[in-house]
C-alpha cells in the first residue's frame, strides 16, 4: 500500500441489534402451514397471514395510489389463494407464488405499472463530483459507526432506511423490496416483474447505490 | 496513486460501478481480478463496499408492519365462509 494515501477507517462494527431484530415469527414452514390450511385449519391460516401480510402491503403499495387499495389488492389475493390452493405445485416458493399474485392484482388495481417505464439515462453509482478528474475519490470516505449497544443509532438506521426506500424510483423500488427486503432470488424477481436478468441487475445497482447515497447523506445529518 | 497505475487499472469511479455484479458474483474472471486487486490497494473502496454491503444488510432486516387486528378479523372471517363453502370438516 502506498504511504502517501490517507487511510480509510474501515466499518468493522455489526449492525445495531435491533435493526436486526426477530423476524421470525412461527417455526412452521410454508409447505406444513398450506397443508394444514387446505384441511380447513384456521389457525394455520391465521400464521400464514401474520407471516406475510406486511411484506405483501409493502409490495403492493409499489403499483397502487393509496394504502386503502393496497389492502383490498392484498386482501382480494389472500382469497385468491385459499381459493386456488390447489394450483399451487411447488414449484417455486409459496412466497414467490402468493408475490406473483399479488402483483398481478395490485397492477390491475393500480393500472399505472411502472413496467413500462424505460430504464433511463445512465445514472452514476456515486455523483461525478466525489471523483478527481482521474477517477479516484478526491476525499476519504467517511466510515459509517455503527454501535451494537446503542438503540438510538438503531432507530436512526431504520428511520433513513426506511425514508431512503420511499424516495427510490418505483422501478428500482420494487427491485430492491422483492430482491434485498424480501430476499427472493433473482431468477423469482425477473420472472414476477418481466425484466432480464441484465435489467434487474442494473436496476438492483442503481437502487442499492441510490440507497448507499441516502444513507450517508442522513446519518451524517443526524449525526450532527 | 493514479500515476502508477497500469492501463488494466481500475479507477475508483470504475469500482463503484461494478461492486453489485461482484457482490452478485456475476463478473467475469478477469474483471473480477482487477476489482480485488484495486480493493486490495485502496482503502477508501474498500470503505465503500463495506457501506454497500452494511446497507444490504440493513435492508434485508427492515421489518415489515403488523397486520392490523381488524384486519386480520376480516380475513378471518373470509377464510371460514371459504371453509364452509369448501364443506370441509371444523377443527377440534
Amino acid at each position: 500500500m502506498s504511504p502517501t494515501m490517507a487511510p480509510a477507517r474501515v466499518v468493522t462494527g455489526a449492525l445495531p441489534t435491533a435493526v436486526l431484530g426477530p423476524t421470525l415469527r412461527s417455526v412452521d414452514s410454508d409447505p406444513d402451514l398450506l397443508a394444514r390450511v387446505r384441511a380447513g385449519d384456521e389457525a394455520a391460516f391465521v400464521t400464514l397471514v401474520d407471516r406475510y401480510h406486511g411484506s405483501m402491503l409493502r409490495v403492493a403499495r409499489n403499483y397502487v395510489p393509496s394504502q386503502a387499495v393496497a389492502e383490498e389488492a392484498v386482501q382480494d389475493t389472500w382469497m385468491g389463494v385459499v381459493r386456488g390452493l390447489d394450483r399451487f405445485e411447488g414449484r417455486s416458493s409459496f412466497k414467490t407464488w402468493l408475490f406473483r399474485i399479488l402483483i398481478n392484482r395490485a397492477r390491475t388495481a393500480g393500472e399505472g405499472e411502472p413496467r413500462s417505464q424505460p430504464l433511463g439515462d445512465v445514472e452514476p453509482a456515486v455523483d461525478a463530483s466525489r471523483f478527481t478528474a482521474s477517477g479516484a475519490w478526491a476525499e476519504p470516505l467517511e466510515a459509517w459507526v455503527t454501535n451494537a449497544d446503542d438503540r438510538l443509532v438503531a432507530d436512526t438506521w431504520t428511520d433513513a432506511l426506511r425514508t431512503a426506500l420511499d424516495r427510490l424510483p418505483p422501478r428500482q423500488r420494487e427491485v430492491v423490496v422483492l430482491h434485498d427486503v424480501e430476499g427472493l432470488p433473482s431468477e423469482d424477481v425477473c420472472s414476477l416483474l418481466g425484466v432480464s436478468e441484465g435489467n434487474q441487475r442494473v436496476l438492483l445497482h442503481r437502487g442499492r447505490s441510490r440507497l448507499r447515497s441516502l444513507l450517508e447523506s442522513e446519518l451524517s445529518e443526524r449525526g450532527r | 496513486m493514479h500515476l502508477l497505475r497500469r492501463p488494466a487499472d481500475l479507477a475508483c469511479q470504475q469500482v463503484v460501478e461494478l461492486v453489485t455484479e461482484y457482490l452478485e458474483d456475476t463478473l467475469s474472471r478477469a474483471d473480477r481480478t482487477r476489482f480485488e486487486f484495486h480493493l486490495r490497494h485502496c482503502p477508501n473502496c474498500t470503505a465503500y463496499l463495506d457501506q454497500m454491503r452494511a446497507t444490504i444488510v440493513a435492508t434485508g432486516t427492515l421489518r415489515a408492519e403488523d397486520v392490523a387486528p381488524d384486519m386480520l378479523a376480516e380475513l378471518t372471517e373470509l377464510f371460514r365462509g371459504w371453509r364452509s363453502e369448501e364443506e370441509l370438516p371444523d377443527q377440534p
